[in-house]
């Protein structure tokens, strides 16, 4: 390009002083001559010429205070090159020396694409239609998790599963049992005890275009790890521009197990589902536990996957069919009503159902949500439900403060507000780090009767 | 293969300990090896819940560090396998067992558990359930020692899958450069869970994890009292006096599964009970207890009576005291 164009000698730098030509016109310069110095208050700086030619102009002579950055400050004029290009190159330019490249206060920030909040940035899809007379097999979550690796695995090779105590051990709690021996120790790779390092290499893997699936012994080790998922694995398509994928699956028992203490028994939920990159999965029922994993592992994006690991046990029905796959992003209606909108996830879905069954026995119409994905947050269905009943209860296990209850009490006062009829209700653990003794961890986490004073609160029944 | 010094108890050079540091070791031992025993049981009763980390085999190792170091001045730290180093630190057993039930004489009040159990008057600072974060703590406890000048070490106890965590190699780097008095101790039980050394461990000799931050190490014997009080001797005072920190490989063993519930297919029956039938510290001790006439079949006898008798005072305590009152639910969570 023949204009040369006063540079910034830093991020802030607005101006400066053209302080010496080191060219005169007519001269020939070459790349890497060094046309002019220039400096601020700060520090100072030689232009070079980045292509050769014939120095034709230099606009701003030599002394002159208050240069613009990016104002054309020479006109240097390639071979071949004849002075019209270059003014007509000037000109093109004109904008330029007007427009610093500070960001304007004024300029608004573009909505996000669709949906209420900036996070709903897809429209899901509904569940599948099941063929009719379709076969219904009972298994654990457990047994639903394994299946769905298996069979992912068995599609593509480039999955592989990794982690402490998968391959030989057959799973800390039996998730990956036989995929040691179906795929071979290439595909199901134990690792030494090094979350920070194994995570960050599998994101690395990734990149390269692997697909892997991390199995977190548990949730809480992947604390040593978060900032591999966060920093390297839900940054990266941004990062790049679009360029570099990370379709990676993060998997595992999260929350509460039973009496292991306070290091042991946390639900990363809420965290998770902060962080604008991740999806974040958190299913209840065996059929959901199938579909959604495969669904995860196919996805070209990190996925946070969270289990249960006193769901791994519980049983459900699931379809069989070929290619059991539920859209990411979707809940559930499990239950139609008309009087009061509850809402949870996991092992909250727990609590959530018995208390339903009871309150319907009592003659209150509830309609029950399971929201199964966190992240993106099917608010639409949320919303939708309690533009219909005028009340919303929010079971977790996790804290209450920042949390999915907190997020959804926002997402229906924003968009449901003149339909409310209570305040939104949470249900949530104890603002408290997990207690070991049994009396205090009963008391610690949720529980049905909370659940159902909740609902009698907004539906004011006493 | 790095079981060498287990295969070399026999060997000359090893140290003599006096008849009292031996009638103590087997004292010590004995009682981690009873409570235990009595922990297991209880477990299966139903009456200590979640994880619960057996010490049993690995007895000579916390013996025979915290005889060489100054009890209650020196700090020590470890993960969740972590009742021998109290029993021997000096905590009381009942408030030991109370913890394992969850009752409100716990030394936790009930609130810690198995795993989590701290006592500013002995310097334990616990009982950690994550897996290699004592080593960077233990870093900070002798940081602190060096702060103060207050002639202490401190004494990071973890295992051989613990040391394959990057936050142990960052806090070995910062020991060595500012010189702290860290002693690390690596309870090499062959074993991280189901995954042995040798399929976890790139280098499987973790006396020599140090050298590329200049920590010196060495390979001990872990299943022998002797050795184990040694060169724990070696190490606290290389710390103690100013040289910075010093790393000890226990070649140790644990008979046990890793907690409560362990398929258990990841060794032989053949390998556990070698180990036992031959290498058993608490049965080294007694023999040279008898042959060098330290005391009789009597005399332990009346020991073994008198450590059965603790045991069961602990465990009928941690049966019949209460539950931790419920207002305790929203206690200790800040500090006044
Ligand atoms: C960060 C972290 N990852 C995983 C675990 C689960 N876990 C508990 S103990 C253990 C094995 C540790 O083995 P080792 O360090 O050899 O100690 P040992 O149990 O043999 O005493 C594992 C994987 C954990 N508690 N913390
Ligand atoms: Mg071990």
């Amino acid at each position: 390009m023949p204009t040369i164009l006063m540079p910034a000698l830093s991020p802030t730098m607005e101006e400066g002083k053209l302080s010496k030509w080191l060219v005169k016109e007519g001269d020939t310069v070459k790349p890497g001559d060094v046309l002019a110095e220039i400096e601020t208050d700060k520090a100072t700086m030689e232009v070079e010429s980045v292509d050769s030619g014939v120095v034709q102009k230099l606009i701003v002579p030599e002394g002159t205070e208050g240069v613009k950055v990016n104002a054309p400050i020479a006109l240097v004029l390639g071979e071949g090159e004849v002075p019209g290009d270059a003014e007509a190159n000037s000109a093109q330019l004109k904008p330029v020396d007007v427009a610093p490249v500070k960001v304007e206060s004024t300029d608004t920030v573009p909505a996000a694409p669709a949906g209420v909040t900036p996070v709903a940035i897809l429209e899901a899809a509904s569940d599948p239609d099941l063929p009719a007379g379709v076969e219904m097999v009972e298994m654990t979550v457990r047994q639903a998790l394994n299946e769905a690796m298996a069979e992912e695995m068995r599609r593509d090779k480039d999955i592989f599963l990794m982690g402490e105590e998968v391959a030989e051990y057959q799973g800390a709690y039996k998730i990956s049992q036989n995929l040691l021996q179906e795929f071979g120790p290439e595909r199901v790779v134990d690792t030494p005890i090094t979350e920070h390092g194994f995570a960050g290499l599998a994101v690395g893997a990734a990149f390269a275009g692997l697909r892997p699936i991390v199995e977190f012994m548990t949730w809480n080790f992947a604390m040593q790890a978060i900032d591999q998922i966060i920093n390297s694995a839900a940054k990266q398509l941004y990062m790049s521009g679009g360029q570099v994928t990370a379709p990676i699956v993060f998997r595992g028992p999260n929350g509460a197990a039973a009496r292991v203490g306070a290091q042991h028994s946390q639900d990363y939920s809420a965290w998770y589902s902060h962080v604008p990159g991740l999806y974040v999965v958190a299913p209840y029922s065996a059929a959901d536990a199938k579909g959604l994993l495969k669904a995860a592992i196919r996805s070209n994006n990190p996925i946070v996957f969270l289990e249960n690991e006193i769901l791994y046990g519980s049983t459900g029905l699931v379809p069989k069919v070929d290619d059991y796959v539920l859209p990411i992003g979707k809940a559930r209606i499990a239950r139609q009503g008309k009087d009061v909108t509850i809402v949870s996830f996991s092992m909250g879905m727990r609590y959530a159902t018995q208390a339903t069954e009871k309150l319907v026995a009592a003659g209150v119409d509830v309609e029950l949500i399971d929201l199964r994905t966190l992240r993106p947050m099917d608010t639409k269905t949320v919303i939708e439900s309690v533009k219909k009943t005028g009340r919303l209860v929010t079971v977790e296990e996790g804290w209450p403060q920042g949390g999915i209850g907190a997020e959804l009490s926002a997402v229906v006062t924003a968009g449901a507000f003149d339909y409310l009829d209570a305040p939104p209700t949470r249900v949530t653990g104890k603002d408290v780090p997990m207690p070991y003794a049994a009396n205090l961890e009963k008391l610690a986490l949720p529980n049905v009767d909370e659940v159902i004073a909740a609902v009698n609160a907004v539906t004011y029944r006493s | 293969m790095a079981r060498k010094a287990v295969a070399k108890t026999a060997k000359s050079n090893v140290p003599e300990l006096s008849k009292e540091q031996e009638l103590a070791a087997y004292r010590e031992m004995l009682l981690i090896r009873r409570f235990e025993e009595k922990a297991g049981q209880m477990y299966g009763m139903g009456l200590i819940g979640g994880f619960c980390h057996l010490y049993i085999g690995q007895e000579a190792v916390v013996t025979g560090v915290t005889m060489a170091s100054q009890k209650g001045k020196d700090a020590q730290i470890t993960g969740y396998r972590d009742h021998g180093h109290m029993l021997v630190m000096g905590l009381d057993p009942k408030g030991v067992m109370a913890e394992l039930t969850g009752r409100q004489g716990g030394l936790s009040k009930g609130k810690g558990g198995s795993m989590h159990m701290f006592s500013n008057e002995h310097r334990f600072y616990g009982g950690n359930g994550i897996v290699g974060a004592q080593v960077s703590l233990g870093t900070g406890l002798a940081f602190a020692s060096k702060y103060r000048g207050d002639n202490t070490v401190s004494i990071s106890y973890f295992g051989d899958g613990a040391a394959n965590q990057g936050q142990v190699y960052e806090s070995f780097n910062m020991a060595k450069l500012w010189n702290l008095p860290a002693v690390y101790i690596v309870e090499n039980n062959r074993y991280g869970m189901g995954t042995s050394v040798e399929r976890a461990s790139g280098q499987p000799d973790f006396s020599k994890r140090g050298i590329s931050f200049g920590i010196e190490g060495e390979q001990v014997d872990g299943m022998d009292v002797r050795m184990t009080y040694d060169a724990a001797k070696r190490a606290i005072e290389h710390a103690r006096s100013g040289k910075g920190p010093y790393i000890l490989e226990m070649l140790t063993y644990r008979y046990r599964g890793h907690s409560m519930s362990d398929p258990a297919k990841y060794r032989s029956k053949d390998e556990v009970s070698t180990m036992r039938a031959e290498h058993d510290p608490i049965e080294q001790v007694k023999q040279r207890i008898l042959e060098k006439r330290y005391g009789t079949e009597e005399s332990l006898k009346e020991l073994e009576t008198e450590i059965r008798a603790i045991v069961t005072e602990a465990a009928d305590f941690a049966t019949s005291d209460p539950e931790p009152a419920a207002s305790e639910l929203w206690t200790d969570i800040y500090a006044a």
